[in-house]
């Protein structure tokens, strides 16, 4: 049973991908990124990780795809004409497609990464809560003034300045 | 057959590979984003995976942080495309060159 939820979510998740590198459409490409998001929150669950696919979804498929579809359908995004790729660049995609696929291969085959079992911590919310608030203390700070920074950039880019010298 | 670490971490080297390979073959500009945002997942994935084979809760926590400026960088991304685009009024890669010559 684990195993089948296992193959359907990689299935989900690896078929989105794929069909948001090569669907035209920009509309159709956010849904599809929305479908492998569904799939990898999926595998979150697998992996003991339900509230991290509840954030997962939440954040991205709420959050961002909403507003990929929404910038998307503000902008005229008609697809142009596909300029055909020059031979020097074939070779070179082919050799490091070549290499990624050694890679991958033999990181499946030969990788021999052992489960070291340390103190086994459970993963509920209060011991995320326990780490978040000791351990990555600093980085929440850190996180939290950089989302701050993060709406003042948006909010500097996004405004309309009257005259030009309003802008330095 | 028993679901190991190697399995979850094919899955990410393929997702990251899928994404890197949009990121190349795409000219649209907001069809980039969203292969860079599956790289960026791609990552979660592998981090996820190693902290439960691990009984670790570290890897768990650092997605926490990956969503978080995920988050912000679409936001400031997409407001950077929607400039661009009142400049310009194209958002191809190819047409947006200014910079080169």
């Amino acid at each position: 049973m684990a195993n089948l939820l296992f193959y359907t979510f990689t299935f989900l998740t690896l078929a989105g991908a794929a069909l948001v590198v090569v669907n035209k459409n920009a509309v159709n490409a956010a849904m599809f990124l929305l479908l492998s998001l569904v799939g990898t929150a999926g595998l979150f669950v697998l992996l003991d990780a339900a509230l991290l696919a509840f954030v997962l979804l939440l954040v991205y498929a709420g959050a961002v795809v909403a507003l990929f579809l929404f910038i998307v359908m503000l902008l005229d995004t008609t697809p142009g004409a596909v300029k055909p790729f020059k031979p020097a660049t074939i070779v070179a995609a082919a050799i490091g497609g070549v290499l990624l696929l050694v890679g991958v291969v033999s990181l499946h085959q030969r990788a021999q990464l052992p489960t070291a079992v340390t103190g086994a911590v459970s993963p509920t919310l209060k011991n995320y809560a326990e780490m978040l608030f000791t351990t990555y203390l600093l980085p929440v700070q850190v996180v939290g003034f950089l989302l701050l920074i993060a709406m003042l950039g948006v909010i500097v880019l996004s405004k309309k300045f009257a005259d030009p010298e309003d802008a330095k | 057959m028993i679901i190991g670490l190697n399995h979850y971490l094919l899955i990410s080297a393929v997702l990251f590979a899928l994404g890197f390979l949009g990121v190349l073959l795409r000219k649209n500009t907001l069809v980039i984003y969203m292969c860079l945002e599956l790289m960026l997942i791609a990552s979660t994935v592998a981090l996820v995976a190693f902290s439960h084979f691990n009984d670790t809760l570290d890897g768990n926590v650092f997605v926490f942080f990956i969503l978080t400026i995920a988050a912000a960088e679409v936001a400031v991304g997409l407001a950077i495309i929607v400039a661009l685009f009142r400049q310009r009024h194209t958002v191809q890669v190819e047409e947006l060159n200014q910079l080169k010559h």
